[in-house]
């Protein structure tokens, strides 16, 4: 959408504006605000209003596509694998939908600097990718205690990198213990637990100090004792519990007997070992959020704790680490509500701030299929996971490439899913054949006939208007309407009067077994192939043909005199080729033709030309007649 | 092997292999693509990398792309007319030929058609387009053949009304023959040599008239025919002989958009369609049973008509038309691992394979599996 370069007007008028389905269209109105001014100079525009500009993004629609696939095969997981297989599949798919996410997010980091809403879209991703990933440790994973801190400090790791290129900066350097960021380093790598990490950077430290090295040794000593919980090993809960209880009274003896008096960041570090609160919120910066603030201080007090203690523990480290006066950011409070467990006020929230459906679309989806949600009836009829399923899709059915995908998100919302696609089906604008047919494809896979016959009734229509028979005439076949094939049949007679010979002949000498779709439609097939026959030189065949239009009623009555008409130069032929049934019949027809009631329209001339014609077949058919009967009586010898 | 998958940004709705020069046993490297139902459609040059600048050989290379240019209307057909030279069909009825510069650093418009299809009031799309340098020939919805030579502006030919029904695709037979597909399920054979607006053969399906979607000659031998239509039925036609197909295959569940055979091994055929699947087949003549037993293969419903042709060379005879069923069976595998939105087209050059979806997405295989040269 570009920028109006418009001189605001200095009278303020008011704006009309209407809803669309993604959309708001705006304009300006004659009412001005001091009154109704009929015929000012207003500017006769209609500016579009998009709400969800995301969708426009080249970049974020991978993001759409990608997802579109994950989600089509989580629907797809079948009921009755056993549970414990099935969140392993979860858990995998939840990773699959973070990849995505931060493929996305990379990709716009290189592009990022060329455009400022690039800019903002990674930070919107970074945002979701830190909520997916803490969603997916409490909820879909759900960890028991023990590896529950050891996912939250993996989650923890993940969204702070900084520290990794830090590190490396310091160890590439030519003295790295000289390095002006050397302290932070280690101290930010004992933040986030990574003791052994923190060891390999300490030592260069010892190696270059003999008389303190001692002390060096001792932390290093502290370091690696630090007890790790094992999920896979054989130790239970408790046995590490004591274990760590011991290492952390040994910290303390250490902090009491002044051991690392020496040097203030060994005992900087010692009092983070220790867990002291005080020392962890000096380290606000290296810390930089209020939940890395929570996981270390986790880490070094209450390594064993339980979900359902988390959320005390979360809200005072936010209320600790932000202080007083700042107020918390809706991400904080998202994440807060995560760590409570109250997943409906993470999905509401998220969906307030966030600016369109998808994040909220897919991840309630999957925690639906997690059978995390329960079944929270809406008023309007609808679940949750519908709900934002439903929206999501119905944005995504107002792009004009990205309409496809919402087709599958549809199906699967079993109870408005096929009311919303049948009304939105409709709207897809058809500009070519090849995007007819796909539509045409949605619709029949899916039985909704009624579709099926509108978009084949506006593509025939089109052709018709082209003056494409050909073409009109398949997608009649296609929607089986028996009223367009007949219009379309007119259309070709009317042709044949007004030219005389017929147009198209390749559709109508090969019209098979579409020709019983219209009764029209069989009497203009049958009708070329007497001309056909007639042309062969076939004409008791031709002549059986016509007769039979005619008594079975095929032939519409106005055209009766053309098709007599035809029939003259058969009965003058030097052969007698209609027997006396036939003339009979024929004799018969012409009188019904005549007995009805005659056209007050008609003028003089034209009722001349009628009687001429009545009265030549007349002559024609008697002496038809006078010849058949002579024949049929004679005995051949 | 799983292809490597590229998302692009863009519904695609065809991609080709850029031709290698004849001779030199080079893979492709480089395609392209064309994009549909966007605001601002686009043709884009991607490369599948360079192997010396990549230290692991063994990663699959994503698609870079090299260039590309704004197109006006959807891309309906592209086609490489040598080695730097495109040729793009629009749906706004103009066909285009784009020229590559030699370092494919950039895309450029050298000749455009205007409106060479279209209705008295409107604009018709042109729905196909092949070439056979210098000359092309397109199609499209208003039922027009048009003739162009590829350095001249003016058009050479126009067959007005050539069809009642939109023609859907068309492949060179011979020099001046070609064969096109309407949607009334008509094969057309139209001789330029001939001065006469009509076509010198029409082939069709008895019973219900089911439109044809693409069609391809058989690289060496020039009657065999292989045609794809909406209700995802595989036809192999003999041109030569009468008004019914050879062989009828139940390919896919729903339209059928490209089918090619592989230009230089031509017992391997490859379609796609709008189910999301894209087959290859394969012809296999005298194998036993065992040797396909151990392939695992995945055969289709297939229908021979039994009679071969009367007087041919048992040498010439191709796989594809020899009526013994018991002797030649018909292979299928899936190339792409799950089902996608539809795969809109496909291009095989020697071992590489490339197609590109409606969910936006180029998939590129190179190393056919199952495939010897």
């Amino acid at each position: 959408m570009e920028e109006v370069d418009v001189e605001p007007s200095t009278t303020v008028t008011h704006l009309g504006f209407e809803w669309g389905p993604g959309d708001l269209l705006v304009y300006e109105t004659n009412y001005k605000l001091q009154g109704i001014r009929p015929r000012s100079a207003s500017s006769p525009s209609v500016h579009v209003v998009r709400r969800d500009e995301d969708i426009c993004s080249p970049i974020l629609r991978k993001l759409f596509n990608e997802s579109h696939l994950i989600f089509v095969g989580l629907q797809k997981i079948k009921e009755d694998v056993p549970s414990k297989n099935k969140k392993s599949q979860f858990v995998s798919i939840s990773k699959n939908y973070r990849s995505v996410i931060r493929a996305c997010m990379e990709e716009l980091q290189q592009n990022a600097g060329k455009r400022s809403p690039d800019t903002h879209h990674v930070s919107i991703l970074l945002a979701i990718e830190l909520i997916w990933n803490l969603c997916e440790v409490l909820f879909i994973d759900a960890a028991p205690a023990g590896s529950l801190l050891l996912h939250l400090l993996d989650w923890v790791r993940l969204h702070k990198s900084d520290v990794d290129t830090r590190a490396r900066e310091v160890l590439q350097s030519d003295s790295p213990a000289q390095h002006q960021s050397y302290w932070d380093v280690v101290i930010s790598l004992v933040l986030q637990g990574r003791t052994d990490e923190a060891r390999q950077v300490l030592s260069k430290q010892a190696s270059l100090r003999a008389e303190s090295s001692s002390v060096f040794k001792r932390m290093d000593v502290l370091l690696q004792n630090m007890p790790i919980f094992n999920p896979a090993g054989t130790q239970t809960l408790t046995e590490f519990d004591v274990k760590w209880r011991h290492w952390h009274e040994e910290c303390d003896r250490c902090l009491q007997d002044n051991t690392f008096a020496s040097n203030r960041h060994l005992e900087t570090i010692c009092k983070i070992l220790v867990g002291d609160e005080d020392t962890l919120l000096e380290q606000r910066e290296l810390l930089s959020t209020w939940y890395h603030f929570l996981v270390t201080r986790l880490l070094f007090t209450h390594p064993t704790i339980k979900p359902p203690d988390l959320h005390y523990y979360a809200q005072s480290s936010m209320n600790m680490f932000l202080g007083p006066r700042a107020s918390p950011e809706p991400l904080d409070i998202i994440l807060l509500s995560a760590f409570e467990f109250d997943l409906h006020q993470v999905i509401k929230d998220c969906s307030i701030a966030l600016n369109n459906w998808w994040f909220v679309a897919h991840l309630t989806d999957l925690l639906d299929h997690c059978k995390l949600l329960q079944s929270h009836n809406l008023h309007f009829g609808s679940n949750l996971r519908e709900f934002l399923v439903l929206e999501y899709a119905s944005g995504l059915f107002t792009h004009h490439s990205l309409w496809q995908l919402a087709v599958d998100y549809f199906d699967h919302c079993p109870e408005f899913g096929r009311v919303y696609l049948e009304l939105q089906i409709e709207r897809v604008p058809l500009d070519t054949e090849r995007k007819a047919i796909k539509v045409l494809r949605i619709c029949e896979d899916r039985q909704m006939s009624e579709q099926v016959r509108s978009i084949c009734k506006i593509m025939a229509k089109r052709a018709l208007r082209n003056n494409r028979l050909g073409s009109a005439l398949s997608w009649s076949i296609r929607a089986k309407d028996a009223a367009f094939a007949t219009l379309i049949s007119e259309r070709f007679l009317q042709d044949y009067s007004n030219k005389g010979f017929f147009t198209d002949l390749d559709l109508l000498d090969n019209l098979g077994p579409a020709m019983l779709l219209s009764d029209r439609l069989t009497f203009l097939g049958k009708y070329r192939e007497f001309h056909r026959l007639y042309g062969e030189k076939r004409f008791s065949e031709a002549a059986r043909l016509l007769l039979s239009l005619m008594t079975a009623k095929i032939a519409p009555r106005s055209l009766w005199m053309t098709l007599l008409t035809d029939a003259l130069p058969l009965l003058e032929q030097k052969e007698v080729i209609f027997s006396v049934d036939q003339t009979y019949e024929l004799m018969s027809c012409l009188e019904e033709l005549n007995l009805g009631t005659k056209d007050s329209n008609q003028t003089d001339q034209d009722e001349d030309i009628e009687s001429t014609k009545t009265e030549l077949l007349r002559l024609a058919l008697a002496r038809n007649l006078a010849m058949a009967i002579v024949k049929e009586g004679t005995i051949e010898t | 092997m799983d292809p490597t998958a590229k998302y692009i940004s863009q519904k695609i709705s065809r991609t080709r292999w850029r031709p290698v020069p004849a001779g030199l046993l080079q893979q492709p490297e480089v395609f392209a693509a064309g994009s549909w139902d966007n605001e601002s459609n686009r043709v884009s040059i991607w490369s599948l990398g360079d192997d010396d600048s990549d230290t692991d050989g063994e990663f699959d290379e994503e698609p870079r792309l090299l260039c590309d240019s704004e197109h006006d209307g959807d891309v309906t057909d592209l086609q490489f007319l040598d080695g730097d030279r495109l040729v793009s069909a629009s749906s706004s009825g103009a066909v285009a030929i784009l020229k590559l510069q030699p370092d494919c650093q950039a895309l450029s418009l050298a000749h455009v058609w205007e409106r060479a299809h279209r209705y008295s009031c409107d604009n018709a799309p042109c729905t196909a387009v092949v070439c056979r340098s210098p000359e092309l020939v397109s199609v499209g919805e208003d039922g027009r053949v048009i003739l162009y030579k590829a350095d001249q502006t003016e058009v050479v030919r126009v067959i007005e009304n050539a069809d009642s029904s939109t023609i859907h695709a068309v492949t060179f037979l011979r020099t001046t023959e070609v064969l096109t597909v309407n949607s009334i399920g008509q094969l057309k054979m139209w001789d330029f040599r001939q001065q006469s607006d009509s076509p010198a053969q029409i082939l069709s399906l008895t019973g219900d008239r089911v439109p044809l979607h693409c069609v391809d000659k058989h690289p060496n031998q020039q009657h065999i025919v292989a045609t794809g239509g909406q209700d995802g039925m595989l036809c192999i036609w003999d041109v030569r002989q009468g008004n019914t197909p050879f062989s009828l295959i139940e390919a896919h569940s729903a339209e059928m958009w490209e089918v090619h055979f592989h230009p230089s091994n031509p017992n391997h055929l490859f379609t796609c369609s709008e189910d999301g699947s894209l087959l290859h087949w394969e012809t296999t003549s005298g194998s036993d049973m065992s040797t396909l037993l151990q392939r695992g293969w995945n055969s289709r419903v297939v229908s021979h008509s039994g009679v071969p042709l009367a007087g041919e060379d048992d040498s010439v005879v191709s796989s594809w038309l020899a009526g013994d069923s018991s002797k030649n069976r018909l292979e299928a595998t899936h190339m792409l691992p799950s089902q996608t939105l539809s795969v809109n087209s496909l291009d095989v050059l020697e071992q590489c394979l490339v197609c590109g979806t409606d969910g936006e997405a180029v998939y590129v295989h190179r190393q056919l599996p199952n495939f010897s040269i």
